[in-house]
């Protein structure tokens, strides 16, 4: 797809030829925001990006697949309810949950795309204070063990920016109990908890790992100079969010040698 | 046109953050009777013709899988209103 920079040159930060090879989908629902910064972060980090259409019936020979926030379908009915049930969902759904475990990192309004189709567990309801909030926001990463995350160390606190109005994850004790148990909170908010989630959390994977979701936009702090730390220098750096794209690169190629 | 109206609740135990907003700003009002509000969700699917038992299934159907969101929500009333 053509790409043109938004701010400047896309210059891969990772130079290693063998990740430019690697094939990483974006897909845009209509209503969708965030695609074209999330196809920025794919460059940047040295992978080839694809631009999916939610009504495309294939997949291609993507490696690994990104959902990115918006209002898609304008948060009708509920956020992520009707883009669910979209055509290209399906073959996601099926490629993360098949043997090949395709990965799949939902943000934001994806995250609620992966919850409304049930590769993650729980939902996101209105935050508890009933407004838009948009702010940088620190996490810690609690589980270096994914697809998306083995690039951060584990109990990293890393800086990106935050922005929701439905971004409560809530679930069911039992649901929460199991999710801690095994490992499965990625994400929790440090400091600050933006919106009630439950527990702090902020993010979330399926049993394999192949599969995160979080409300936070780590695809917003890929750059020098144009990330949280520019803004009022709340600690990480300006390419915090970077990590999970470099996390997923390296995860194809080692997966391939 | 006969109708079918779903409902659709937030669960009991789900925090109604909506219905919170709302019963706060009640007595601001002089509605002071009212100690708690939950904000649902209503339904009207209009059917061309008669609602079969068949109809009738399907909208149950949509109702677990589209109108809701069985993590959050109950269906709470699925019924026929003639025109």
């Amino acid at each position: 797809m053509t790409e043109l920079p938004l701010i400047g040159e896309a210059i891969a930060v990772a130079a290693n030829p063998k990740l430019a090879g690697a094939k990483i989908g974006v897909v845009t629902f209509p209503g969708t925001l965030d695609d074209r910064d999330a196809v920025r972060a794919v460059r940047l980090a040295g992978a080839t990006p694809v631009a999916l259409w939610h009504a495309d019936t294939t997949l291609g020979d993507v490696d690994a697949v990104v959902i990115p926030g918006g209002f898609s379908y304008g948060d009708y009915l509920r956020a992520g309810a009707i883009s669910r049930f979209a055509p290209l969902m399906a073959k996601i759904i099926d490629a993360a949950n098949s043997d090949a475990r395709l990965p799949v990192l939902g943000i934001c309004n994806g995250f609620q795309i992966l919850t409304e189709s049930h590769l993650l567990p729980g939902s996101m309801i209105k935050n508890d204070h009933l407004k838009f909030m948009c702010r940088d926001q620190v996490l810690r990463v609690e589980n270096n063990t994914t697809a998306w995350t083995g690039d951060y160390a584990a109990g990293q606190e890393i800086t990106v920016p935050l922005k929701n109005q439905d971004g409560q994850y809530i679930a069911d004790e039992k649901t929460l109990d199991a999710l801690e148990a095994e490992g499965r909170v990625v994400f929790r908010y440090v400091g600050f908890n933006p919106n009630g989630s439950r527990r702090d959390i902020a993010g979330i994977a399926n049993a394999a790992g192949n599969v995160v979701g979080l409300m936070p936009h780590p695809e917003h702090a890929v750059e020098v100079g144009f990330g949280p730390e520019s803004l009022d220098g709340v600690g990480g750096s300006d390419t915090d969010g970077l990590g999970f794209f470099t996390s997923v690169l390296n995860k194809i190629v080692g997966d391939n040698k | 046109m006969p109708r079918i109206v779903v409902d659709v609740m937030p669960k009991p135990e789900i925090l109604d953050p909506q219905g919170k907003a709302i019963v706060g700003a009640l007595p601001r009002l002089g509605f002071t009777a009212f100690s708690s509000v939950r904000q649902g969700k209503r339904f009207e699917l209009t059917v061309d013709g008669e609602v079969t038992e068949e109809i009738l299934a399907q909208a149950r159907d949509a109702a677990e899988t589209l109108l809701s969101n069985p993590v959050i929500e109950d269906v709470v009333n699925v019924e026929v209103v003639e025109a």
